[in-house]
């Protein structure tokens, strides 16, 4: 047992920094550990400084633009990530359709797609749930009928992440409605300017535009669109939630904002001492450091596994990940007390001036808890992650 | 990175596992509870010749050298196998021992099996504040003599010594009290898990000092630790048990025409005791790396949280898997019980959840941002 980093691992590091200390833009790092919202332009900013370095899909093949890191080298790649304050890769094109493609897809969808998607030339965003179709996603109704060298499109889809701004949308459609509910999906890419497709706002409960419905009315897609075999999309969508999950227990990001947390807790003040110095609250946040402490851990460990391939270990992750990354929210909101009323949309889009309340640190926390409600709910809700850990790892 | 054990490392796990699973069954272990004795002297001499004793002690001294992640699969074994036996109290009185120095000879005897040692170190008031003692020394180095009433002293009916904590002039020293010499009453009783301890009064009892007075608290915060450590092994392999042997009840009992494990939310109640325990096995393979790692405020962070961590899994695990039991939980019959009441006194030894969380945060690490 040894949970050291080797020297090999630790220069790789060091690469990493320097990289991240020349390149991120300071008013991008400064959104970031500000909780600021970004925008379209932030996000593709950062990913084309990324892509340029040769960094963008830090998991793909070396033949696909990949950089051929080894597990240890990806955590390391976001844990820096993390602390420096980057936006984030948006995973919707390199993560999870990249790898379908990789695996399923022809070798004219593979020259295609897959070097926009490195550089970022085409926005992607995902077409799983519908209105009838979370948890239990299989159910979907979306059709995609043959028509000669089309499929039409018809049905919606909903909570799609940042779709406003996509190109192509990946989507699971119904190809036949006469087999088991698993056996008749099929997945189809998209492109967002086709005719016949709406997208409509769902606004959040902290009133950011972050998520859509995406409506299909008669939308003509080419047959060349479709991956793999038809019928065979339940399967691709399964490969896909197995792929790269370590990252969503997201330790790296929750260290910064246990930081993050501990400084606004040494500034706000309590029985006139700061707020960490109450028996209380520390004790509060000293759980959720031991809990990131063991968390880190876990996730080295399911690292040191990888040649097992990905597996149902990832449900651990997300769920305690999610669990600790809510929690800080909360802290953080209990840290101001009162001060954490004042709402100012305008400022979280980045306006010029001061938050109202005058407390530009504290301005974006109380929206950050409620939007981070999402993380137990998203991604295969915690509950259905705690039927996996049962199916798979408990075999009840 | 490497989370594996080394073959060695292995080979004591497996070998310990063996005799457990042949000599040491549940039954067996009933008896010798149940016995006058309250341990076994064969049971004894098969860890003595497994190599258990040797482990820890330094190779100069006849041992192996043993750090506390070799110590881990041990630990883990004898808390799967529910061993009354006094193990951990040698050990750990053994790591004062090597901490103070000057004491080679009688490490020579652990390492062999011929000496159990036992550490007199909390009373009646000090709860899990081991500064808070009132025991004294008198007669300075040459002729010390230890006064005061230790309690819960784990097997201390069955130790030939006794680590004994005392104040010289306020400062807490730590001394070595032979169990038969003069001045010495011992009173041993049963746990509620079954193991043995006792209460040690001394009154005028000739002692050696270990190591200077100034060294006192230093080490004995150092050896207490690795035995919060060994302590967190322990439980890691007392839960492996209790969850395999609930998740076996889940897939076998019946009701409503169904195994009870198909129904959701005894299903998710598992799952929530299996994160508890991946997290408390991931924070236990950190303070057994981090123990030995020479850094003492890195040493009492890293240690405080596992203990305390380990603590609130060993009390999810424990209570939700007599829960998960129903009716034969709650009974004498089933070692998921006594799995149970093992992880509860565990909890409360060498400091608690709370007293770990608090000590966590006195360190300076605690307060620090960039």
């Amino acid at each position: 047992m040894d949970l050291n980093y080797s020297a090999e691992d630790e220069a790789f590091r060091a690469e990493v920094r320097a990289f991240l200390d020349a390149e991120l833009p300071p008013e991008l790092q400064r959104k970031v550990r500000s909780h600021l919202r970004l925008s379209k332009d932030d996000f593709v900013r950062w990913h084309r400084i990324v892509a340029k370095q040769g960094w963008a899909a830090p998991a793909w093949p070396v033949e696909y633009g990949g950089p051929g890191w080894n597990a240890t080298q990806r955590h390391i790649w976001e844990e820096e990530c993390a602390r420096a304050g980057t936006p984030p890769i948006l995973p919707f094109g390199v993560n999870m359709v990249a790898p379908v493609i990789m695996a399923f897809g022809d070798e004219a969808q593979k020259a295609h797609y897959l070097p926009r998607i490195l550089n970022c030339d085409d926005w992607w965003c995902q077409g799983y749930s519908e209105p009838g179709a979370g948890s239990d996603l299989a159910s979907l109704k979306t059709t995609a009928e043959r028509q000669g060298d089309h499929y039409i499109v018809n049905g919606q889809k909903t909570w799609t992440t940042l779709g406003q701004y996509a190109d192509m949308i990946f989507c699971l459609v119904r190809t036949d409605t006469s087999v088991r509910k698993q056996e008749g999906i099929s997945f189809l890419l998209i492109d967002m300017k086709t005719p016949g497709i709406t997208v409509r706002p769902i606004i959040m409960l902290d009133e950011e535009h972050e998520v859509n419905e995406v409506f299909f009315d008669n939308v003509k897609v080419p047959v060349t669109n479709l991956i793999g075999k038809e019928n065979k999309g339940w399967t691709y969508a399964k490969y896909l939630l197995g792929h790269e999950r370590t990252g969503i227990a997201a330790v790296g990001r929750s260290k910064r904002e246990l930081d993050f947390l501990k400084k606004l807790a040494l500034r706000e003040q309590k029985n006139g001492q700061p707020l960490l110095h109450d028996p209380m609250f520390a004790s509060k946040v000293a759980h959720l450091e031991i809990e990131l402490m063991a968390l880190e851990v876990t996730v080295l460990r399911t690292i040191a596994q990888e040649h097992q391939g990905p597996g149902p270990q990832a449900s651990v992750l997300k769920v305690k990940g999610t669990e600790i990354q809510q929690l800080l929210t909360e802290l953080m909101v209990e840290a101001l007390g009162p001060n954490a009323l004042p709402f100012d949309p305008a400022f979280l889009e980045g306006a010029a001036g001061h938050a109202a309340g005058g407390d530009d640190e504290g301005a974006p926390l109380a929206a950050y808890y409620f939007n981070y409600r999402k993380t137990s709910i998203y991604g295969g809700s915690n509950e259905i992650q705690k039927n996996i850990i049962t199916a798979m790892i408990l075999g009840l | 990175m490497d989370f594996s054990y080394k073959e060695e490392q292995q080979a004591f796990a497996d070998a310990l596992r063996r005799w457990v699973e042949r000599d040491y069954t549940f039954e067996k272990r009933r008896a010798i509870v149940h016995s006058e004795a309250g341990v076994s002297p064969e049971a004894w001499a098969t860890l003595v010749e497994l190599g258990m004793t040797a482990l820890p002690v330094p190779e100069a001294q006849g041992g192996f050298d043993g750090t506390a992640v070799d110590m881990l699969v041990v630990m883990q074994e004898l808390g799967r196998g529910l061993v009354v036996e006094p193990y951990f109290a040698t050990v750990l009185g053994a790591k004062f021992l090597a901490l103070a120095g000057g004491q080679e000879a009688l490490l020579e005897k652990v390492a062999a099996g011929e000496l159990k040692l036992a550490c007199a170190l909390a009373e009646q008031q000090s709860r899990h504040d081991l500064s808070a003692i009132g025991a004294v020394a008198t007669g300075g180095l040459e002729n010390a003599a230890v006064s005061g009433v230790k309690t819960v002293v784990l097997h201390g009916g069955q130790a030939d010594a006794f680590i004994v904590s005392a104040k010289v002039e306020g400062t807490i020293a730590l001394f070595l009290v032979d169990a038969d010499t003069a001045g010495v009453a011992v009173r041993d009783y049963r746990t509620i898990d079954g193991m043995r301890a006792a209460t040690v009064s001394f009154d005028h009892a000739p002692a050696t000092p270990l190591g200077t007075a100034a060294q006192g608290w230093d080490i004995l915060e150092a050896a207490t630790d690795y035995g919060a450590t060994l302590l967190c092994a322990e439980a890691i392999g007392a839960m492996d048990a209790l969850f395999a042997a609930t998740l076996d009840y889940l897939k076998t009992r019946q009701q409503f025409g169904a195994p009870i494990g198909k129904f959701q939310a005894l299903q998710h109640r598992m799952a929530d005791m299996f994160i508890h325990l991946e997290q408390a096995r991931s924070i236990t393979m950190l303070a057994a790396v981090k123990e030995a790692s020479g850094d003492a405020e890195e040493r009492r962070r890293v240690v405080s949280a596992a203990k305390a961590r380990v603590g609130q899994a060993a009390q999810f695990v424990g209570q939700q898997a007599v829960q998960l039991h129903g009716g034969m939980g709650v009974t004498d019959e089933l070692p998921a019980a006594h799995l149970f009441k093992r992880l509860t006194t565990i909890g409360l030894t060498l400091g608690d959840t709370d007293h770990h969380v608090q000590r966590f945060i006195a360190q300076p690490g605690f307060q620090a941002v960039s």
